[in-house]
């Protein structure tokens, strides 16, 4: 969220993933308590899958944490001074009514990247996720899977050192999700803090270094991925592997 | 035959009227030109509107709808009193010239670019909003991003407004006065040839004023209508 120059896309790696911490945090709309009060801090190397029914405040989690909603209650806190560049990858990829290398050159614009240096990081970062065929096909004519390919180097040429994605291939079909696994796996390995929510338990199995569970608008339990998955804390962690309906 | 309305209209353009050229060539020049001003101030405006919460925004929001309304006549009369030799700005001359014209037509368009820009660009803003606080975007920055994205929609209101310019004979009457190869425009000079009893003249010059405004508008249309399938 905040703007910086270059060098881009070799510092994120060296610099170890900033920890989230959420002290107390709750929201609420119109009176009505949506999540929380809840606290825990994200510090392992992750990934970090958030998990949990719909309507578990899985979304408002991630929403809160990127800055995108103000807590009604409790603080969002970083280790890093001040907040740490971030990115966010939605459900829906929001893409401008341009070409897909003008998205990526946008991004880069309006982070204040030197003017000379857009269109090279934004080429790269095309053929990075295989892109380059289609970069100067208006992004809104992509098929799902390459929107949310471009909305991920969208995400990478501002080198964040945190990326959040919001159930990013609930819309896709297996070929796309492979592709969109893959580009989360290369984040991580790069040293970016990963946050994501899904409701596919493969998904978070495949991904998972640690689950954060919610249920009700409650973290029920935080813990390892192997943990979670083979012999769950929570009793709503239990009845959610063992495939029972959670509300 | 000279009484037929379709035959003086065509045989006004096949023979290349220099008169009829002449008030073609103006009328053009003063809607484009209103148009234009309008859309440079109209559009940032809508924009802004759109995009920052401020004291009296529902009133302003009001004020330029309602004044998409605005009867020519008193548009007219405000930028003739504005522009008479007594008024605040008698000193530049400007009445009975085209500049006039021009501004009297911008006092027309400009709420309709406005008001018609506002709202697209404040749809447009709800699709984008989370990207756009996820990139760390200011609200100036968000501003020309939302202005060009909206384009295809902006094209259909420009289109409005130039609509609303070129009909329009009440204000460019007042401050133009009418006057032969000064500041005679199409719908004055139909005006005129109406109340002379010259009605096929006065048909074949609303003939050509219709047809001139269909071929911008078709025109228009293509190129939105191609770059939009381009873009998708």
């Amino acid at each position: 969220m905040t703007s910086f120059n270059v060098p881009l896309l070799a510092s994120a790696a060296l610099l170890p993933p900033p920890t989230l911490r959420f002290d107390g945090v709750a929201f609420s709309q119109q009176g009505k308590a949506l999540l929380g009060p809840c606290s825990f801090t994200l510090n392992g190397t992750g990934p970090t899958l958030v998990m949990g029914p719909n309507g578990a405040g899985k979304s408002l989690l991630l929403r809160l944490a990127h800055g995108l909603l103000s807590p009604t209650q409790g603080q969002v806190a970083w280790s890093s001074e001040g907040c740490p560049r971030q990115a966010m990858v939605f459900q829906q990829p929001v893409l401008l009514r341009r070409s897909a290398v003008a998205n990526l050159i946008h991004a880069l614009a309006v982070n204040n990247v030197p003017r000379k240096t857009r269109t090279k990081i934004a080429w790269e970062a095309l053929e990075h996720f295989g892109l380059t065929p289609c970069a100067n096909t208006p992004a809104r004519v992509l098929s799902g899977g390459e929107q949310q390919r471009l909305a991920l180097a969208r995400a990478w040429v501002l080198a964040p050192q945190v990326l959040f994605l919001d159930e990013p291939t609930s819309a896709l079909d297996p070929a796309a999700i492979k592709g969109v696994e893959a580009a989360v796996r290369e984040f991580h390995q790069r040293g970016t803090r990963i946050v994501m929510t899904t409701h596919d338990l493969h998904q978070a199995r495949r991904l998972a270094g640690d689950v954060l569970f919610l249920s009700g608008g409650k973290v029920c339990e935080h813990t390892s991925a192997e943990t979670f998955f083979i012999s769950p804390v929570s009793r709503e962690g239990q009845a959610f592997i063992a495939g029972e309906l959670v509300e | 035959m000279e009484n037929n309305a379709f035959y003086v209209a065509l045989s006004l353009l096949l023979n290349l009227d220099a008169s009829l050229f002449q008030i073609v060539a103006l009328s053009l020049q003063v809607s484009l030109l209103a148009v234009l001003i309008a859309a440079v101030l109209g559009f940032p405006l809508g924009a802004a509107v759109a995009l920052w919460r401020f004291p009296g925004r529902g009133i302003m929001i009001v004020v330029l709808n309602a004044l998409m309304g605005l009867p020519p006549v008193v548009a007219g009369l405000a930028v003739y009193l504005l522009l008479s030799r007594a008024g605040p700005l008698g000193e530049w001359g400007f009445l009975f010239t085209p500049g006039a014209m021009v501004i009297a037509q911008v006092v027309l368009v400009l709420p309709i670019l406005a008001a018609l820009s506002r709202q697209k660009v404040e749809e447009l803003l709800g699709e984008y909003r989370e990207q756009f606080m996820s990139l760390g975007m200011s609200r100036s920055r968000m501003m020309p991003t939302l202005l060009w994205d909206a384009r295809f929609a902006l094209l259909t209101v420009l289109l409005a407004g130039f609509g609303r310019a070129s009909a329009e004979v009440g204000a460019v009457m007042m401050v133009g006065g009418n006057i032969d190869g000064v500041t005679r425009v199409m719908t004055t000079a139909i005006v005129l040839e109406t109340g002379k009893g010259n009605l096929p003249l006065a048909l074949g010059l609303g003939i050509v004023l219709l047809a001139l405004v269909m071929l911008i508008n078709t025109g228009a249309y293509l190129v939105g209508e191609l770059t939009r399938r381009r873009i998708g």
